[in-house]
């Protein structure tokens, strides 16, 4: 086939794609007529509380690495000691929002989009709609506002942990004492490298809450369609985090 | 009350309904039979608008079903799914008490559900199971215990009866002619099983290649020439 055609045919269904997420999202977040605030409840409790311990975790071990990694590199034009500083504002601007929201894409994508997924497949979604209730706003509405609201928390938690990941190393191994190593941390820190972290954690919460969502609610028949609904989910999730990630980052430095 | 005319539905290059017409009258029992496969349980999803269809008209009280009457329609039915598709996620008695919960204080919901779940000879003690520890039979009387928990106009049943031993059935098959006659509700009831149709059915329709085969009261079954081999082959005790 002509590849103009290809190229175009291309273009134009990802257009039609974004625009249909887009609605989706929409109707998802503001279908508020009638807000079921239990399963909102659970929902902040299922991909906020529970993904703290691996959130936690990933920002501890980042830290520490990051601490490991300036020193070592920095030592070669005289700046080992800027360590504290160097992992502050990378874990607050950058590995926070974006380890903690790859994390939460593969905790939490996978679960939304397996679990609406098999309600779909066992026509439990059907019956929801005989029952007079909308899935979007019963299953959907709660799950993209937990989302949005609890992972820049997450955010804001992880930086807190992956700092004392560094301040661990730093040490424990590099010869900081401590306060110096808590006071260079705070020195350089700007409230805005802390804002732009936890706003770039609302859209990645809400880039998994909707993978999760569009993706379980289009799920083929069968296990095998929850399958891949669940894997397109978590590879949706994590591509749309990065790439938004980029986006931001440029929007807001530049 | 209910009707369709010339539903058609296809999946794929599959047609599943080819122009299915059929009319059920205000209290009114109607069983549909056929094969496995012919399309019953398409039809009543597109009766209920949970399948699109490609062409013909449902009409609920001689006039089409627009979106807004849906709402309205929807409000008054229940519906039991052949795979039960209760709520994982909630209890049996908050899956039964699911619409009641929505205009009634819990306790209220809980009362009229363990109520329910008796007339399907569920006791209280299965109300705080989850679905997940229910077997397929119980399940599915869950699942009709929830299909007549507020007292519907309209019901739809897809097998009530399938996967339950003799005496369960029996007694499900009394339980739905007992819904119909009290409460003057409308049944379309989908099964297998002949005897159900004799103890709930007013009339019965054969689904066949997608199209309604033969139609006429239950009373009238043993002459239909194309009720013959069904007749037969899945006659139960
Ligand atoms: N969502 C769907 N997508 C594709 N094909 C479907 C879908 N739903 C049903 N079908 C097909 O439509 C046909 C009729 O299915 P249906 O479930 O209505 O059968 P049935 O008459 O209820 O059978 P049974 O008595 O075994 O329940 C089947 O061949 C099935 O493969
Ligand atoms: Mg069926």
């Amino acid at each position: 086939m002509n590849p103009v055609r290809l190229t175009g045919r291309a273009a134009l269904r990802l257009t039609r794609g974004i625009g249909a997420v887009t609605l989706f999202t929409a109707q998802g977040l503001f279908g508020l007529r009638s807000f079921y605030l239990r399963a909102f409840v659970t929902q902040l409790l299922q991909i906020g509380w529970l993904s703290l311990p691996v959130v936690g975790l990933t920002a501890l071990f980042t830290g520490a690495a990051l601490a490991l990694q300036i020193h070592s590199g920095g030592a070669r034009f005289q700046a080992g000691d800027v360590v504290p500083a160097i992992v502050a504002i990378g874990m607050v601007r950058e590995l926070g929002p974006v380890l903690g929201g790859l994390m939460v894409a593969a905790r939490v994508a996978s679960s939304i989009a397996a679990e609406i997924g098999t309600m779909k497949v066992t026509e439990q979604i059907d019956a929801l709609v005989t029952l007079s209730t909308d899935p979007m706003r019963w299953l959907v509405t709660p799950r993209l506002w937990a989302g949005l609201l609890t992972v820049p928390l997450l955010v804001g938690v992880g930086d807190v942990i992956g700092i004392m990941g560094g301040w661990l190393v730093g040490t424990q191994s590099l010869g900081f004492t401590s306060a110096a190593y808590l006071s260079n941390s705070w020195a350089y820190l700007e409230s805005w490298d802390v804002l732009s972290g936890l706003i770039k954690g609302a859209a990645f919460g809400l880039i998994v809450a909707v993978s999760g969502c569009w993706f379980g609610m289009r799920s083929g028949r069968g296990a095998e369609g929850v399958g891949r609904a669940t894997k397109s989910a978590v590879v949706a999730a994590a591509v749309g985090i990065l790439a938004a990630n980029f986006l931001l980052t440029g929007a807001f430095f530049q | 009350m209910i009707e369709t005319r010339g539903l058609q539905k296809s999946f794929g290059a599959k047609r599943v309904l080819d122009g299915v017409s059929l009319r059920v009258g205000q209290g009114e029992s109607l069983c549909v039979i056929g094969q496995s496969g012919t399309g019953k349980s398409v039809l009543l999803k597109c009766i209920l608008g949970l399948v699109g269809t490609d062409a013909g008209q449902v009409l609920w009280q001689d006039q089409p079903l627009t979106p807004t009457r849906r709402r309205a329609f929807m409000a008054r039915f229940g519906m039991l799914f052949q795979s039960a598709a209760l709520f994982d996620s909630l209890s049996v008695w908050q899956n039964v008490a699911f619409r009641l919960r929505q205009r009634l204080p819990d306790a209220e919901a809980r009362a009229i559900a363990i109520d329910k779940l008796a007339r399907v000879g569920l006791g209280p003690e299965t109300a705080d199971l989850m679905p997940a520890e229910l077997s397929g039979g119980m399940a599915k009387r869950a699942g009709l215990a929830r299909a007549i928990a507020d007292d519907p106009a309209v019901i739809f049943f897809d097998e009530p009866t399938t996967g339950l031993d003799p005496i369960r059935a029996r007694r499900i098959n009394q339980l739905i002619r007992g819904i119909v006659t009290e409460t003057g509700a409308t049944a379309i009831t989908i099964t297998h099983d002949m005897g159900s149709v004799r103890a709930i059915g007013d009339r019965v329709a054969l689904l066949q290649d997608g199209r309604i085969a033969w139609d006429g009261p239950v009373a009238a079954m043993a002459e239909a020439e194309p009720l013959r081999g069904f007749l037969g082959l899945t006659e139960q005790p």
